[in-house]
């Protein structure tokens, strides 16, 4: 298993350093202009904007939304119990099974909603591709945080209500602090899963309209396999990719892990 | 009094959550232009994706033996990777469990060209094999990790006294404690199950030949034949047969689902 990460690791390493063609493999060392070439690519820093954009707003709105559905589902009875499984539903597909359901449901030839465009322009193809994974993922974050919510003991609220705390304080003061362990692996999960999104860009945008929705993935599999059919440089890009997830993860452990303690 | 607000107001977003499957399903066999289904209701959508290229057996046979595959290979190497982990002291132990956690940090869309060229070079592109092979690596962080949570909570003495009663270490673990971590086994088959019936930029990357798609590529690339013109129509007929597997499998192992998932969460 570890064989199996560390090579892949090290050729992808190797690859960035060279001129390596899809077809042609490898040609000689190519340093440092595989990466300059990335840098320079006229849809490098479109894509790193829109996928960081794309990130943010998807994981505000999601981990927003989770935890509403959370709160609302925490206790068990046969009505939540139907709540959690209908919000869960959707998680059992496939993202792009998901993304052929919303591409068919976008469509104006087929849409139930009329002509309504829901992918004709940069921003509402932004918002129709969050809708489509608000819908796929916020059961699984539901479920994440209720494991947080469930562990917090009764006594607890039963002291801040005596105490005098109203809903909203037992909530921010309350609540909030108890998961914030949880709320930390949602965060993590989410904004590395969004930074690296790609399914849902693919089949309901192919990168349109005007390559306004290109993420950062998608830009890696253009540059191998699409028209450029550079290896080298698609590796570069991966690498860059690489540590800038490193960083931001050891940053967002650091900070979620120092506001706990 | 407060109830009835609260009782229309979750229905209605439940409904909002179930409304998308629904709709296909409906789609899927309703009459619509451009489609095979033209007037009347019927199933004409799924002649339509029944006889696209190789043929939707075809790739339900591709898919099918590429999750089988991935499910078995997973459940193999986590069962025996997670007894070790729980029940062995061997020097670099820890490292080892942490270097496979960490694994999970690695983003592994930049993994697949890499990979691509690795498999070149052993002679598995283009294969299903190859393709279980990756989609597996991908699984074995997670349920390594679940099955040694699950390995860990099996109380000692059980394996004590089947080893007291003349039972070697193999006989042990298979009727001894494969019973006892039943539930972590089947979260950990399912979660694999559903990941690589799903997949989709990984056989994107891997697989060229049309005849050894899976099912989700399969569907994506039917949506641009026919002179450009989308065939609506089959591609819900194709979404009901990818997402019917997935669901009445999620709907029958729910409960352990759910479990299996809240205890890894819980010490994750």
């Amino acid at each position: 298993m570890l064989i199996f990460f560390v090579i892949p690791i090290g050729i992808v390493a190797r690859m960035s350093v060279s001129d390596w063609g899809l077809f042609a493999g490898y040609r000689g060392v190519n340093v440092p202009e595989n990466f300059s070439d990335v840098l320079d690519d006229r849809l490098f820093w479109p894509a790193v904007g829109f996928t960081v954009k794309y990130t943010l707003v998807t994981t505000v709105i999601l981990l927003g939304l989770a935890l509403g559905l959370a709160l609302l589902v925490q206790e068990s009875n046969r009505w939540t119990g139907f709540l959690r499984t209908s919000f869960l539903v959707p998680s059992a597909l496939g993202l792009a099974s998901a993304s052929l359901l919303f591409y068919a449901l976008y469509s104006p030839q087929s849409s139930p909603f009329g002509e309504v465009s829901f992918l004709g322009t940069p921003s509402s193809a932004l918002w129709s591709t969050v809708a489509l994974i608000v819908w796929r993922y916020s059961g699984f974050y539901m479920l994440l945080l209720l494991v947080g919510l469930q562990g917090i003991p009764g006594e607890i609220y039963e002291a801040a209500r005596l105490d005098g705390a109203g809903r909203f304080q037992t909530f921010w003061h309350v609540t909030v602090p108890l998961i914030r362990s949880s709320l930390a692996l949602c965060t993590i999960l989410c904004v590395t899963g969004s930074l690296l999104a790609f399914d849902q860009f693919y089949i309901l945008t192919k990168g349109g309209p005007d390559n306004s929705t290109i993420t950062i993935v998608q830009l890696i599999y253009n540059m191998a396999f699409q028209g450029q059919n550079n290896l080298g440089r698609a590796a570069a890009l991966s690498i860059l990719v690489l540590f800038g997830l490193l960083v931001l993860n050891i940053a967002q452990f650091r900070g979620l892990r120092g506001k706990e303690s | 009094m407060l109830r009835t607000p609260k009782f229309v107001l979750t229905g209605g977003l439940a409904l909002l959550f179930l409304f998308p499957l629904a709709w296909a399903s409906v789609a899927s066999v309703s009459p619509q232009a451009g489609t095979r289904q033209i007037d009347g209701w019927g199933f004409g959508n799924y002649t339509t994706l029944a006889h696209y290229q190789a043929g939707i057996g075809q790739y339900l046979l591709n898919s099918a033996a590429v999750s089988l595959m991935t499910v078995a290979f997973t459940l193999a190497v986590s069962l025996l990777g997670g007894y070790a982990f729980a029940n062995f002291t061997f020097p670099g132990k820890n490292v080892l469990f942490l270097v496979t956690l960490a694994i999970l940090m690695v983003p592994y869309a930049t993994l697949l060209i890499p990979l691509y060229v690795l498999l070149n070079q052993i002679g598995l592109q283009n294969s299903l094999i190859g393709l279980s092979l990756v989609l597996t690596m991908f699984q074995l962080p997670f349920a390594t990790f679940l099955m040694r949570i699950s390995f860990e909570a099996v109380p000692k003495d059980l394996a004590e006294s089947a080893q007291v009663d003349g039972a070697g270490t193999f006989r042990t673990l298979w009727h001894v404690l494969v019973p006892a971590v039943k539930p972590g086994l089947i979260t950990v088959g399912l979660f694999a199950f559903l990941a690589a019936w799903n997949d989709f930029i990984t056989p994107l990357v891997l697989i060229s030949d049309s005849t050894k798609l899976p099912l989700p590529l399969a569907v994506a690339n039917m949506r641009q034949q026919v002179m450009g013109i989308v065939d609506y129509g089959a591609t819900e007929a194709g979404v009901v047969v990818l997402a019917l597997p997935c669901i009445v499998l999620f709907l029958a192992l729910q409960r352990h689902y759910v479990r299996g998932f809240m205890s890894g969460a819980l010490k994750g």
